[in-house]
């Protein structure tokens, strides 16, 4: 990455002339640039730490914004995880200044899209964020209102997310409804509410047993605040629960060795999600769930297909299952649940299919043995990528954080030497998907130039990104990715004025 | 009993194989990884707290005699059976420390009996690595032989002693505690080659895998010379990039799987080249315990001055396969000052007798003593007209 060879033209958004030094330049940055939106969260890996992490990330943010802000504001559309979306967002609203007039409509619309799609805690962190980074323009202001106001139950955030859904709302000016303003500045302070659930809130402070109809995470401060005891409340409460929530209590709860009984349908989780879940289990629960959590792994996997129906041939996949793909604290077993949960979506998505892991799994586990795979030995991608290119796949899928020991730059090899020797024509498409961002490279790291890296979000992503690939191969140009990226924005445009339109209807009936 | 194994000559993986390496910072860490896997040998972390632990080497503990005083923040206890039978894991009881302890919070010592201690049953406890270490610092421990008016009072009438050695916590080397973090343990895996700026600074080998994934940290405990503080500091080791497939050899996809197999055993003999100062070094050993069929040996490198120097201990099987060692890189000081003191063990400690025999000057030979921290062994005005 050179900043000094990118033309300053860029920064109006023209195109450099195809073939030239300054359009590879500027295709490399692009694809770096979203390759690693996709798999950074600024969190701590195993390898690299949180601060190194977000530092690297908060460069490139900056880089592309200065120099290709108009991709900058596109590459929200991307898909790309929630993290770099909030980060595009803030980025662009902090400089507004900047904009291109031409371009100025489309970074709003996708700027409103955007703060849509996240989920409300992380849209309402970013409204928040514009306030210690003292941002307040007008564009700011107009957004946060419209944000708050396509809420569909304003009540029932400004309950869950009071103190964010306060402060946007204090520094964007903004005029509440009804009894919001008074909820927001007065809370169980006023005397009473009409709305039900602010009622419910002011009661709770007082009497433990208003609190059942709360929010899950708001009615555990009150429980412990009159010293319900936790199996009572838990039991009470299971019905506000989100899935989410049940999953996310019921893992922290085994980590600390005080498991709950809480219910949650399995199959109805995200795919990735699933997995993560079912790796926190240690191995004598997943052998006695392991057809319930066959079933729901494959169901989620049908359903993740049948969202992007692109069916697939012949189809190899080589996982990573070494030490490095337990992850770290702040990722507990991310990278092997990616695996995991793209070995089930392959499944579902290809005519024939094998997986091959890297170490080998052992085959005493009988059916279904890829669920109580673990992290752990070594990194050697070079014999099951080897092993898949013998089986003759026509696409074989590395999914690897990009470490190889065993032996060192393995795969690589294989691929450098298949594609010199064996393989010219390119007949067979190998992809290495890395859930992992490496903060030194400022991408996720690859494995050698004959292997394409793409990031990779969530499993769910994985037929998505294979379109991706031909990007990260170098085989296609800036202005196809333009338009690849162009295709992306149109997309979610559409989603989001039919998503409003959907909204304004239900509004006036 | 069985019978006893023959003196080591030198450092053989027997029945071991090296794996390809893993790189962090400027660690590389190489795996041995054991064969065949038995069970009749195994190992378990005990754990010390005390600021300083005091081995009485001969006699009863607290008895006068010959003391060996350090640092030792945990022992090893090695169980066994003669005939081949696995031995059973053992439990928590195990963890009741052994010897005496004496004082109180941080100001406590502990007393051990001896660095090689038989508990009950088939079970040994050793003070890991300061079984080398002692067998080290007692290299001519004795003093001259020979009353030569040269050696001052205190040479002639209690030798050596104290006689002492500096090193540094595997703690303190930069990155090896990220290094062993970030290592993904094979399965079958016993053993690691420390290297540090890709210079040999440690070997360690166990019997069990098991035992190895437990022990894998503790190489943090171990000590190391104070030259590897140093190259720890240096920049990142690269990755060996000459260590490619051929792709000429390649006919069809099956090729290439034999290929991989042929980078690992590269990989596995250009380790073993680099490890050289250690295996296949000639070595002397001195038996130190015998159980059952296992022999536990500690041994030293010939000292060349020039070149890199271990000491170690290892436990041999009768029928030769190495089912534990454990080594430490002298510093190139600490080589000079053994290699010395051979050399005047060698002539009797005569010093112009020992001059000659290193082609130098007796003046040399004296200051070159000084300098390496034996002067106490000389009388002052021998130094003196030296330095003249």
């Amino acid at each position: 990455m050179a900043p000094s060879d990118v033309p300053s033209v860029q920064a109006h958004g023209a195109s450099p002339s195809p073939g030239s030094r300054a359009e590879r330049v500027a295709r490399e940055d692009l694809v770096m640039f979203i390759n690693a939106c996709f798999s950074c969260t600024g969190q701590r890996e195993f390898y690299g730490d949180a601060r190194g992490q977000s530092v690297s990330i908060e460069f490139l943010h900056e880089y592309i914004l200065g120099n290709y802000r108009r991709l900058y504001a596109r590459t929200l559309a991307a898909g790309i995880n929630h993290f770099n979306m909030a980060q595009i967002v803030t980025g662009l609203l902090a400089t507004g200044r900047d904009a291109h007039p031409e371009h100025r409509e489309e970074e709003g619309a996708l700027i409103r899209a955007a703060l849509r799609v996240l989920p409300p805690q992380r849209a309402l962190r970013v409204l928040g964020a514009l306030r210690s980074l003292r941002v307040n323009n007008r564009r700011a202001r107009a957004v946060a209102r419209d944000y708050l106001a396509g809420r569909p139950d304003v009540h029932f955030d400004a309950v869950k997310y009071r103190a964010k859904v306060r402060a946007a709302a204090v520094h964007a000016h903004l005029r509440l409804p009804g009894e919001v303003g008074p909820f927001l500045f007065r809370g169980w302070n006023q005397r009473v509410y009409e709305t039900p659930l602010f009622e419910k809130f002011r009661a709770g402070h007082y009497a433990a047993a208003s609190i059942y109809d709360l929010p899950f995470s708001i009615a555990e401060g009150l429980a412990r605040k009159h010293g319900v005891p936790r199996d009572v409340f838990l039991s009470r409460i299971e019905g506000q629960m989100t899935s989410a929530e049940k999953m996310r209590l019921t893992e922290a709860a085994a980590r600390e060795k005080r498991p709950v009984d809480l219910r949650f349908d399995l199959a109805r989780a995200p795919l990735t999600k699933l997995a993560l879940y079912l790796l926190s289990l240690p191995l004598g629960e997943r052998t006695e769930r392991r057809d319930e959590f066959h079933v729901a792994l494959q169901r989620s996997a049908a359903r993740a297909f049948s969202r992007a129906p692109a069916p697939l041939g012949k189809v190899a996949a080589v996982l990573d299952r070494s030490y490095s793909a337990s992850g770290s604290s702040e990722k507990r077993r991310r990278p092997l649940a990616v695996a995991l949960a793209a070995s089930y979506l392959l499944r579902a998505a290809a005519r024939e299919y094998r997986a091959f892991w890297s170490p080998r799994l052992d085959d005493e586990r009988g059916e279904h043995g890829e669920l109580f795979v673990q992290a752990r030995g070594q990194s050697a991608l070079g014999r099951p990528l080897a092993e898949a290119l013998a089986w003759g796949a026509d696409l074989v899928v590395v999914v690897s954080d990009g470490f190889e020991n065993d032996p060192p730059a393995g795969a690589a090899e294989v691929a450098r030497v298949f594609r010199a020797r064996l393989d010219p024509q390119r007949r067979t498409s190998i992809v290495h998907m890395n859930p992992v961002f490496d903060e030194e490279d400022y991408a996720p790291r690859g494995l050698g130039a004959a292997l394409p890296t793409v990031g990779l979000r969530d499993a769910e992503d994985l037929l998505t990104m294979l379109g991706f690939a031909r990007f990260a191969d170098g085989m296609a140009r800036l202005d196809e990715l333009e338009d690849y990226l162009a295709a992306r924005v149109r997309e979610m445009l559409g989603r989001a004025q039919t998503h409003a339109a959907r909204g304004r209807g239900e509004a006036r009936r | 009993m069985a019978k006893r194994a023959p003196p080591m000559r030198d450092v053989a993986l027997h029945g071991i194989e090296i794996a390809p390496s893993q790189v962090r910072g400027a660690i590389r860490l190489v795996p041995l990884l054991r064969r065949s896997v038995k069970e009749d040998l195994r190992f378990l972390k005990r754990s010390y707290q005390e600021a300083a632990t005091v081995v009485s080497l001969d006699g009863e503990l607290l008895a006068p005699g010959v003391k060996y005083i350090s640092y030792v923040p945990h022992g090893l206890v090695v169980s066994w059976s003669d005939d081949g039978t696995p031995v059973a894991a053992f439990g928590a009881q195990m963890s009741r420390p052994d010897g005496k302890r004496i004082g109180r919070g941080p100001c406590a010592v502990r007393i051990a009996h001896r660095m090689v201690k038989r508990e009950e049953g088939n079970r040994l406890r050793m003070l890991p690595l300061h079984v080398a270490m002692e067998g080290f610092l007692a290299l001519c421990f004795d003093g001259p032989d020979v009353a030569w008016s040269e050696y001052s009072k205190q040479a002639i009438s209690t030798g050596l002693s104290p006689r002492w050695e500096r090193v540094a916590p595997g703690y303190l080397v930069p990155g090896l505690a990220d290094a062993l973090r970030v290592f993904e343990i094979h399965d079958r895996q016993v053993g690691v080659l420390v290297f540090v700026a890709d210079a040999l600074a440690s070997a360690f080998v166990v019997s069990h895998p098991e035992d190895y994934r437990a022990l894998h940290r503790s190489i943090l405990e171990d000590f190391f010379g104070e030259l590897m503080i140093h190259y720890g500091l240096l920049p990142p080791t690269g990755h060996l990039s000459t260590l490619g497939m051929d792709a000429a050899r390649v006919r069809d996809a099956s090729d290439l799987i034999a290929e991989v197999e042929r980078m690992r055993a590269e990989w596995a003999s250009f380790h073993g080249f680099m490890a050289e100062g250690l295996l296949g070094r000639p070595l002397s050993s001195k038996q130190v315990y015998q159980a059952g069929p296992f022999a536990l040996q500690r041994f030293m490198t010939d000292l060349r001055p020039s070149e890199e120097n271990h000491v170690g201990e290892a436990i041999v099987r009768d029928d030769g396969e190495l089912e534990y060692l454990k080594t430490y890189r002298l510093s190139a000081a600490q080589t000079r000052r053994a290699f010395l003191l051979l050399q005047l063990a060698k002539h009797h400690w005569n010093l112009d007798a020992t001059a000659a025999g290193m082609a130098t000057t007796r003046d040399d030979l004296v200051k070159r003593l000084s300098a390496a921290g034996f002067g106490y062994l000389l009388k002052e005005h021998v130094l003196k007209a030296a330095r003249a």
